[in-house]
């Protein structure tokens, strides 16, 4: 009933977010891990660590933990002492507002921040090897330690925003528009040829899918710092909306749905 | 860099069988691939695996391309006497790891 709802007054959708977010909410009791969701076999080589191919992150991330690195010749471990026992129950507070940048940083931005600027190292890659390894060694010391993000008046914004943008998902494009906006960017005044064609199904954009890859886009054409100028990239232009790519946003959407 | 975590009981009896896991982190490149220029990714694997129990071989493992990245193998043995269980891993790009653990015999 939601989704219709959605549909019908997708341009009042702005203001139906307030209350899809709270009737989609799972009520805090029902909520299930994703280790709910997993095969048998799947738990057997979670539950043991000797098994487990995520401990091998753990036992690189621990090696890292002590070398010094950067230009400052620091390790982790000059600062934070033995990881196994400073970091219990740390990962369990990420994110966590940064004064500093007064935003919420995740762990791995935490690390990268304690890289740049104590380490005077280089940022590690998102997902790279090493990042992930740090991460779930530090994350490690938070086993069995429930989830304690601070909601407080710094990142209730925030979490706001993520719930306004978590909730819509599985609704109708419309809504997800809204997204665009109110990060910033500024959405194409009309939609790209792609998104007319996902409610025909002919263009094999599942709208469940669809969020996610617009916030790819989204995020490419933020790091971009302006529209993308190379028309093969059209899944960068189609979004961005801004007067120098708009005439390749009237890209066919079979050239756009297959870049996403 | 690899690393290597390895599980043995750190008691056993005497003559019990005890089980051995193993698990080394190591990407793999079958040597079978090739690159965008079309030129071939030489091979990188571990290509032996040897378990010494006091000094003596009671496991030995041929490994081929295409087996596993991060091979993770488990194999049992006789607890004869306490002392040291080692594991040695070799293969290309002259890789040699090793790791062992202690065990207490009754």
């Amino acid at each position: 009933l939601s989704g219709h709802g959605a549909r019908l007054l997708g341009a009042s959708a702005l203001t139906l977010l307030a209350w899809t977010a709270s009737a989609g909410e799972i009520p805090p009791a029902e909520r299930r891990s994703g280790y709910d969701f997993m095969s048998r076999e799947t738990r057997a080589m979670q539950d043991d660590d000797t098994v487990n191919p995520g401990m091998l992150g753990v036992l690189e991330g621990g090696t890292l933990w002590a070398r010094k690195t950067g230009t400052a010749g620091r390790a982790c471990a000059d600062c934070h002492g033995d990881g196994r026992a400073s970091m219990k129950g740390v990962a369990a507070r990420y994110p966590a507002f940064d004064a500093a940048l007064k935003r919420p940083v995740n762990l791995e931005q935490r690390i990268n921040l304690c890289r740049t600027e104590r380490q005077q190292a280089p940022a590690l890659a998102y997902e790279s090897r090493e990042l992930l390894a740090l991460t779930a060694f530090v994350a490690r010391q938070s086993r069995g330690v429930p989830i304690d993000v601070a909601v407080d008046a710094r990142t209730k914004p925030f979490i706001d925003n993520g719930r306004a943008a978590f909730y819509p998902r599985a609704q109708s494009r419309s809504s997800t528009m809204a997204a665009p906006r109110s990060t910033g960017v500024r959405a194409s005044s009309t939609l790209p040829a792609a998104s007319v064609t996902t409610r025909t199904g002919a263009s094999g954009w599942p709208a469940t899918r669809s969020p996610r890859r617009i916030r790819r886009a989204i995020r490419s054409t933020v790091s971009n710092g302006r529209a993308s100028a190379r028309s093969s990239a059209g899944c960068a232009t189609a979004w961005s909306g801004s007067a120098p790519s708009r005439t390749s946003t009237a890209r066919p959407s079979s050239s756009s749905s297959s870049c996403f | 860099v690899s690393s290597a975590l390895v599980n043995v009981p750190p008691r056993a009896r005497r003559g019990e069988v005890i089980e051995i896991k193993t698990l080394i982190s190591h990407p793999m490149e079958t040597g079978y691939r090739r690159n965008q220029l079309g030129a071939r990714i030489p091979r990188d694997i571990i290509r032996l695996f040897v378990c010494t129990y006091n000094g003596t071989e009671v496991f030995r493992a041929e490994l081929h391309p295409a087996i596993a990245a991060n091979p993770f193998l488990v194999f049992s043995t006789v607890a004869t006497e306490s002392g040291t269980i080692a594991f040695q891993w070799t293969g290309d790009n002259g890789l040699s790891a090793t790791e062992s653990a202690a065990i207490v015999v009754d």
